[in-house]
């Protein structure tokens, strides 16, 4: 690792659901503390931008580096191998994944929620779990939610504890797949905010799907569009948003406005 | 109807009492052997390997498919053929073990099955291991169904035990209709076993039912 890795790189990364070909050679860079938005028409591919880099999803070829570490791939004797379930879950330890239906585990209350990965899965004390896991609800504003259970809370609230959750396992890449498409259009801004603060921190890499482009337009220091499974275009907001080179980006763009 | 209770205290009681044992012990091993076997055999039919997956599957619907008394009669009389010979309470507790395996096998395999996939993703993307996973995410939600289907096969294989007697162990049927057969007089000893059958399954579903509450009380809320 040095410090010119990028914090994130896809090189040549190719991924096929049999003949569908979703990533086609996708070559893709984020640096450390920037916060990249993915935006695209439905089925470009974006979801699985962030699916493979979670491990959702195997990939058919290609290598995606973390720091300058493949993830996919572990070297061996100078060559790339594949990894193993240790090295993934080494390098995945970085990341952290805020999902569209926050997919809480219902049987645990929110403090639960959060706590349960550090205390079982790094074997953090439990006191100390509890400790930052009640600092992060409070940052979220739901400090009073503690010991509710999800089906008790309300849609922006259960995505601002799995936020707070995700949180908890210290990642240094936070990937957001439209995390506020799943919520009653009063809930999207008490979730935005929270992004909004942390994109802000500088503090993470993250990657954001969404379609909320005012939102985009303020928080990311670069958009991508995808297209087929490639980035069409990419800039800085103001640019690719205000300005789009492409004739694609334009029409998506005038589409989703008009949709407003 | 000739009752008669000096018959039914000196001569049914007693030898009943200790037939009621052998099929509590019969009910109660094969339903623990089927819980395990049950695992196994669910674990094996999502196998990755295609060959393991396909064999299980076909193991498990043949099972479901051919009669319990079919097997009991196969196990009983084919086992020695092979130079395994075992007694009968045992060869019939492994039929019975073995038939209910494959119906527990695929109830929890449907308990696994109704819990979203994105409770494993969630898992994933908090660096869970696949065992931290299982034990603490997906085993805990799919309890509670599990559970009364479970209880439900406690309870028929209850019923089933006197299949036994066809293999002649002594369960409640088999010591019934010997008491029959030997006094002329089925009255007494037939309905004491019907009675006891209708009390065991009273207290079993119970059992379940308390179980059932425990597990929901522990898990959800
Ligand atoms: N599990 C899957 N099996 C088959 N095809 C899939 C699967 N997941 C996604 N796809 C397909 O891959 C393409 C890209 O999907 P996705 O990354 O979800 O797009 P987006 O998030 O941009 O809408 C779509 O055509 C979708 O139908
Ligand atoms: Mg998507």
């Amino acid at each position: 690792m040095s410090d010119r890795d990028p914090k994130v790189r896809f090189e040549k990364v190719t991924k096929t659901y049999g003949t569908l070909q979703v990533l086609d050679s996708l070559d893709f860079h984020a640096d450390n503390g920037e916060v990249v938005t993915v935006i695209g028409p439905s089925g470009s591919g974006k979801t699985t931008v962030l699916r493979v880099l979670m491990t959702l999803e195997d990939i058919q070829s290609g290598v995606i580096y973390i720091d300058g570490e493949p993830l996919n791939k572990m070297s061996r004797g100078g060559r790339l191998v594949p990894a193993s379930k240790a090295h993934v879950r080494r390098i995945r330890a970085k990341i952290g994944m805020v999902f569209q239906n926050f997919n809480l585990f219902p049987h645990m209350t929110a403090l639960q929620n959060c706590i349960e990965a550090p205390v079982h899965g790094k074997g953090v004390a439990k006191g100390q779990a509890t400790t930052e896991a009640l600092e992060l609800l409070d940052m979220v504003g739901l400090a009073d939610k503690r010991d509710h259970y999800p089906s008790q809370l309300s849609g922006g609230q259960q995505q601002r504890v799995a936020i707070a959750r995700t949180l908890a396992m210290r990642p240094e890449i936070l990937l957001f797949d439209e995390p506020t498409s799943a919520l009653d259009p009063e809930m999207v801004g008490e979730v935005l905010n929270v992004i909004r603060d942390l994109a802000r921190s500088g503090r993470y890499t993250i990657l954001l799907v969404t379609h909320q482009m005012g939102f985009a337009r303020e928080v990311s220091d670069r958009v991508c569009f995808f297209d087929g499974g490639r980035i069409l275009e990419e800039g800085a907001p103001r640019d690719l948003l205000g300005d789009p080179r492409n004739e694609r980006t334009r029409q998506f763009l005038s589409k989703v406005l008009e949709a407003r | 109807m000739d009752w008669r209770w000096d018959f039914t205290f000196d001569v049914v009681l007693p030898q009943l009492w200790a037939a009621a044992g052998i099929t509590v012990y019969a009910t109660v091993v094969s339903f623990l052997l089927a819980l395990v076997g049950g695992l196994v055999l669910m674990t094996l039919k999502v196998s990755k390997n295609p060959v393991v997956s396909f064999v299980a599957g076909e193991f498990i619907e043949f099972i479901r498919s051919t009669p319990l008394l079919v097997q009991i009669f196969f196990l009983f009389f084919v086992l020695p053929e092979f130079g395994i010979t075992l007694p009968p309470l045992t060869t019939g507790i492994l039929a019975i073990a073995l038939y209910n395996s494959s119906l527990c096998a695929e109830v929890y395999r449907a308990g696994l099955l109704a819990i979203p996939r994105g409770q494993y993703e969630a898992a994933v993307a908090l660096n869970m291991s696949p065992r931290h996973a299982f034990r603490r995410v997906i085993m805990p939600q799919s309890l509670p169904p599990i559970v009364p289907a479970l209880g439900n096969y406690l309870i028929a294989i209850f019923k089933e035990t006197p299949l036994l007697s066809f293999v002649a162990v002594g369960e409640i049927m088999h010591a019934s209709k010997l008491i029959g057969s030997e006094y002329y007089r089925f009255t007494e000893a037939i309905t004491i076993a019907g009675i006891f059958f209708l009390v065991m399954s009273l207290v079993s579903a119970q059992l379940v039912r308390a179980v059932e509450q425990y597990v929901n009380r522990s898990i959800l809320h």
